[in-house]
């Protein structure tokens, strides 16, 4: 009962023996899971739509709907609500939070593995410069660099790299915050209820030592923070923040 | 003691400390976040009506401020639990 606590990354399951091997961790798997109940979670909601709402799963499937669009065009404006941005930012939002929720179950928690969150903060950037070339055209992006003094030029391709990079840090830095605490905490509850009833007179101590007692119910309370709580607002905020830069690469 | 168990010791020591140190980077966003939370407070006081606004808008805030303390966790977590420098020895 005094193993060590330890922290590891997404297990390589396999390896597919194509260019030099190319390894599959827990996190893409899962990956596919999630996005498997995603696809199959949108075909249940949208399944027999009628013009004449009837039934309750349509009126949840519009409410999401409606809930993205209303959010997209208050943070970004008309224009990118036209283009099609909102699919995007509902597919991104639903991925962290049932990824992040999916820890929960057992699973590996798609988003406590940074190559998850570099793999999105390299979709904002593209969408990022994307949206600078496409407002600016390429002279108007590279002048940018030089805005306001040319010795800026360092700093201003340091900025343009950090912002993606701040938010997959961000978004990492708490899913796998949460992890490690909720691990620690069911660690030393696992020490604690073996200290405590392996103490217990003779056969009872024997059987009742070895199995974590006090693990009942008391992680649950401290899962509502750590894994609930802020998987949700960490999507939400992954969000926001991948709209205002968008929105805010387009101004400029 | 052999002097590379020595050596092991003393990064292993080293990285200890080095870990409690970046942690020391949770306080800023600490109190960042409570001066912003206050004032969130102050304005629903002042105006519940822009309970929704006020609300959304500070947990933005929040998690922009918790950056620098999110920075030395991963730290904090590197130098625990993927220590570059025991793999140099």
């Amino acid at each position: 009962m005094n193993q060590e606590f330890t922290v590891t990354g997404a297990k390589v399951l396999f390896e597919i023996p194509i260019l030099g091997g190319i390894a599959i961790s827990e996190t893409i798997v899962n990956t596919w899971i999630i996005m498997a109940l995603i696809v199959g979670l949108c075909l249940f909601l949208t399944h027999g739509m009628q013009v004449r709402c009837r039934t309750r799963r349509q009126i949840v499937a519009e409410f999401i709907v409606q809930k993205v669009n209303a959010m997209v065009g208050e943070n970004m404006g008309e224009h990118f609500l036209q283009v099609g941005y909102a699919p995007m930012i509902a597919s991104v939002m639903a991925l962290s939070a049932l990824g992040s929720l999916s820890g929960m179950v057992g699973m590996y928690a798609l988003t406590s593995d940074l190559n998850t969150l570099l793999g999105w903060a390299l979709l904002v950037f593209v969408l990022i410069t994307y949206n600078k070339f496409r407002s600016g055209g390429p002279l108007g992006y590279i002048k940018g660099y030089f805005q306001p003094i040319p010795v800026l030029l360092p700093f201003n391709i340091i900025s343009e790299i950090a912002t993606p990079m701040s938010m997959a840090f961000r978004h990492f830095g708490n899913i796998a915050s949460g992890t490690v605490i909720m691990g620690l905490l069911r660690w030393a509850l696992a020490n604690l209820s073996f200290f405590i009833f392996s103490k217990l007179p003779g056969v009872l101590g024997q059987i009742f030592g070895p199995i974590p007692l006090l693990q009942v119910g008391i992680p649950a309370v401290f899962s509502i923070y750590f894994d609930v709580f802020s998987a949700l607002l960490q999507a939400f905020i992954f969000c926001m923040l991948m709209m205002m830069n968008i929105s805010s690469a387009a101004e400029d | 003691m052999n002097e590379q168990l020595w050596t092991k010791a003393i990064v292993m020591g080293s990285s200890a400390i080095g870990a409690g140190l970046a942690m020391i980077a949770g306080i800023g966003p600490g109190i960042g976040e409570g001066y912003a939370v206050g004032k969130a407070c102050e304005a629903i006081g002042r105006q519940p009506e822009c309970k929704g606004t006020v609300q959304s808008t500070m947990l933005l805030g929040c998690a922009v401020a918790e950056t620098t303390g999110i920075y030395g966790f991963i730290v904090a977590l590197l130098l625990m639990f993927a220590n570059p420098f025991i793999g140099k020895l």
